[in-house]
């Protein structure tokens, strides 16, 4: 068929099964948006290119499927630079399409000319620069199963003006039916080594005290399911990393719940003091190992990746397993069922677990009369309030970890956050589009108000677009993560981290975004407000939490220092002797 | 070449690449972006139109080089990756140097150059200007042979290397 570039380019994203897209129009990208109007992918407007690149991430993260995301050139791209570096980090499947000046005026320093491919091609896991019209549908191909494939992530497609644009002859492309990739360099190799997965049976079989690490790469490879048989096959507790919450069960016996910089005592300490760290999909980032050479020193390691530069990157495995997550649990679970999971007494271990478990529960002070509400009671009453399979998105900092340590994650693809980049202002657009991939859930953004002050203008996006999310913003008036550092390790001095107490008036701001909007200060109120707040269904709704500034996230482990010295709440540092 | 000499191990890696614009310059970001350090770079075409070869030797103290290699082997426009054996491959390189000279001792270097297999380019009125292929090694030693006359001017053009036919037989 004989057509033009835009429409090859829209058709190609069709072929790929796309039901939506994430943009914002502008120059360099005009012709492809002309043929936008008689397609039946859906385009959502957003109000700021990093919201249409957060969103494409959301919407990535509790879909499965890839997020799409299209701006014009220039400040555009670099616009969405940061969501690029987001999904890089954190193995999201994104496709990401960008205008470009026209093919001739590339390297003039033209109207909004920016090197897209050379700024983003160390954050992105493949980008394209397009120059001829012909090529679009083998890249849009090559994209797709680039960015979905192996280990996930963004894909960058840079496309010039001059072969999108109908008006010129250098757009003009025969679209054939049958478009075969080219990637002579790109080769995905899920399955395992038989050899290794034996070697592993036999460490589990052998550990006494052996734990579950789980990464994000759990959900990637889908296989949420295969680890609880593996986990209840064997008996072995499980640690959910920061990007793998809601992977195994947190009501389930075996879950320990969060390792790392803000995970709980018992999981921090178990990893600690296990003789086997089977990690599966997780990659020993720093904010979980703590100072690397105090970590886990007793551990055997078993590491199961996709990526084979994952292994030995950051701790030297024992046993290393090239592959899919998925793929390798169910290899390990029929082995164990052929040879059985030994007979190692793990008695003294599981009483252990179970002491520290009692001993160092996730506590906080509840707050007294007139005191302001605490940030992690508003976490638990939301959770109580709301269905278990609600998709709770978070920005960055305090608010993020206590959403990730109260809430019960029952359910895989129910968390969404900035896990490696660590990308404040992140939840609001990532909220969005994950009611977007999933319109029947209840979508809650847990935001603090420094974050909220990055992104909120996508409210307008969500009320213009009818979707409609729920944001608890846990507002403390505070930079609060930065100025619980500063209360901890620079003598109580608190530089810039002070927002402010009354501007902006969250209340009246959601609302001239189109949102219903409470504020709530007192502990009384909350149920009722997040009972009015789940009401609501035909527009978004904000609620202005005012917490208590001084609040810390405990426990924690002090940037630089061994996950054996963790700091506990002042409540159980006599425990700790 | 001081840390060979200091006795840190080099790789020598043949990078097997598409031959597409921007590809050199993923590579480099890769090695920028990881903290591994580059100490020779050499990139020319094959007897495949669509690939080139880039010829890499890394510094085996930035990084393990098993490292160096599954992130190489990450970049997309990436098809093949050889670590070269040390022994068990052909390195060349190629010295154009220009030096110093006083007309009376042109035989000097001459007979030099001679017993190191180089050749004469060019002869000005003080200076000469020479070229010499060989392993690494050969034009290191020729290089410090050259310094007490005066090098003026000085290029190389990074090794390149093919493992052993024996060695690819399999």
């Amino acid at each position: 068929m004989k057509t033009d570039g835009g429409q090859a380019l829209i058709r190609s994203l069709e072929r790929e099964g796309v039901e939506v897209m994430f943009g914002l129009p502008g120059g360099a990208i005009l012709p492809v948006y002309d043929p936008i109007i008689d397609s039946k992918i859906r385009h959502i407007l957003v109000r700021h290119e990093q919201g249409a690149g957060h969103m494409a991430e959301g919407y990535a993260q509790a879909t499965g499927k890839p997020g799409v995301a299209m701006v014009t050139s220039g400040p555009a791209a670099t616009n969405i630079v940061t969501p690029l570096c987001d999904a890089y980090l954190d193995s999201i499947p994104m496709v990401v399409i960008t205008g470009q000046v026209p093919t001739a005026a590339i390297g003039t320093d033209a109207f909004q000319e920016c090197d897209t491919t050379g700024i983003t091609a160390s954050i992105t896991k493949h980008n394209f620069l397009v120059t001829e019209a012909q090529d679009i549908p083998r890249v849009i191909r090559e994209a797709f199963h680039i960015a979905t494939t192996g280990r996930p992530g963004p894909v960058l497609v840079d496309i010039p003006k001059d072969i999108v644009d109908p008006t010129n002859p250098r757009s003009s492309l025969e679209l054939e039916d049958n478009v075969e990739i080219d990637l002579p360099g790109y080769k995905v190799d899920t399955s395992v080594d038989p050899e290794a997965i034996q070697k592993a049976v036999e460490l589990i079989q052998n550990a006494e005290r052996p734990i579950l690490y789980i990464g994000g790469g759990i959900l990637k490879s889908r296989a949420a399911e295969s680890l609880l048989e593996l986990a209840e096959l064997t008996g072995i507790h499980v640690v959910t990393t920061l990007m793998a919450r809601g992977a195994f069960p947190d009501s389930h016996e075996l879950c320990l719940g969060m390792p790392g910089m803000h995970g709980n005592f018992t999981a921090v300490t178990a990893m600690q003091e296990s003789d086997l760290l089977i990690a599966l999909g997780a990659r020993f980032d720093d904010r979980v190992t703590g100072k690397l050479d105090e970590f886990a020193v007793s551990a055997k390691i078993v590491h199961v990746d996709i990526d084979p530069a994952e292994l030995g990157k950051v701790r030297r495995p024992d046993v290393p397993i090239q592959g899919d997550c998925r793929t390798a649990i169910e290899a390990m679970v029929s082995v164990i069922r052929d040879s059985g999971s030994g007979d190692t007494d793990r008695t003294a271990w599981k009483s252990r677990i179970s002491g520290w478990q009692e001993r160092f529960p996730l506590v906080y002070e509840a707050s007294t009369p007139g005191q302001a509400l605490k940030p992690q009671f508003v976490i638990e009453k939301l959770r109580d309030a709301t269905p278990a399979d609600t998709i709770v998105a978070s920005g960055v900092g305090q608010h993020q970890m206590w959403a990730s340590q109260y809430w019960t994650f029952n359910h895989p693809y129910t968390w969404i956050n900035s896990g490696g980049l660590g990308t404040m202002g992140f939840s609001i657009p990532a909220a969005i589009g994950a009611k977007v991939g999933c319109p029947d859930k209840m979508v809650w953004a847990v935001d603090g108000d420094g974050c909220f002050q990055m992104t909120a203008q996508e409210l307008v996006t969500a009320r213009v677009e009818n979707i409609p999310i729920k944001v608890a913003l846990l507002n403390n008036s505070y930079l609060g993560m930065v100025r619980q550092w500063q209360d901890m390790f620079y003598e109580e001095r608190h530089s810039e981290v002070f927002l402010s107490k009354e501007i902006p008036d969250y209340k009246g701001w959601a609302e001239s975004m189109g949102c219903f909007a409470m504020r709530v200060d007192d502990p009384d109120e909350v149920e009722e407000a997040i009972a009015r707040a789940n009401e609501v269904e035909d527009r978004p709704v904000v609620i202005d939490f005012r917490t208590a500034a001084e609040e810390k996230v405990y426990p924690m482990v002090a940037s630089g220092t061994g996950n054996s010295d963790v700091i506990v709440p002042p409540s159980q540092e006599k425990e700790i002797r | 070449m001081s840390a060979e000499s200091q006795g840190h191990r080099n790789h020598t890696l043949v990078v097997t690449v598409e031959n597409k614009s921007g590809v050199l310059a993923r590579v480099a970001s890769l090695f920028a972006r990881r903290a591994f350090n580059i100490r020779s770079l050499a990139v020319a075409p094959t007897e495949d139109d669509h690939l080139s070869r880039i010829t890499i030797v890394v510094d085996g103290e930035s990084a393990p080089i098993e490292q160096v290699v599954n992130q190489l082997d990450k970049l997309i426009n990436v098809v093949d990756i050889q670590d070269l054996q040390p022994g068990h491959a052909i390195e060349r390189e190629l010295m154009l140097v220009t030096v110093a000279v006083e007309p009376e001792h042109r035989d000097d270097i001459v007979e030099q150059l001679d017993r190191a297999g180089g050749k004469v380019m060019s002869v000005g009125a003080d200076s000469m200007m020479l070229s010499l292929v060989g392993d690494p090694e050969h034009i290191d030693t020729f290089e410090n042979l050259l310094r007490p006359f005066g090098i003026l001017e000085i290029q190389r053009t990074g090794r390149v290397a093919l493992a052993n036919l024996d060695e690819t037989i399999e």
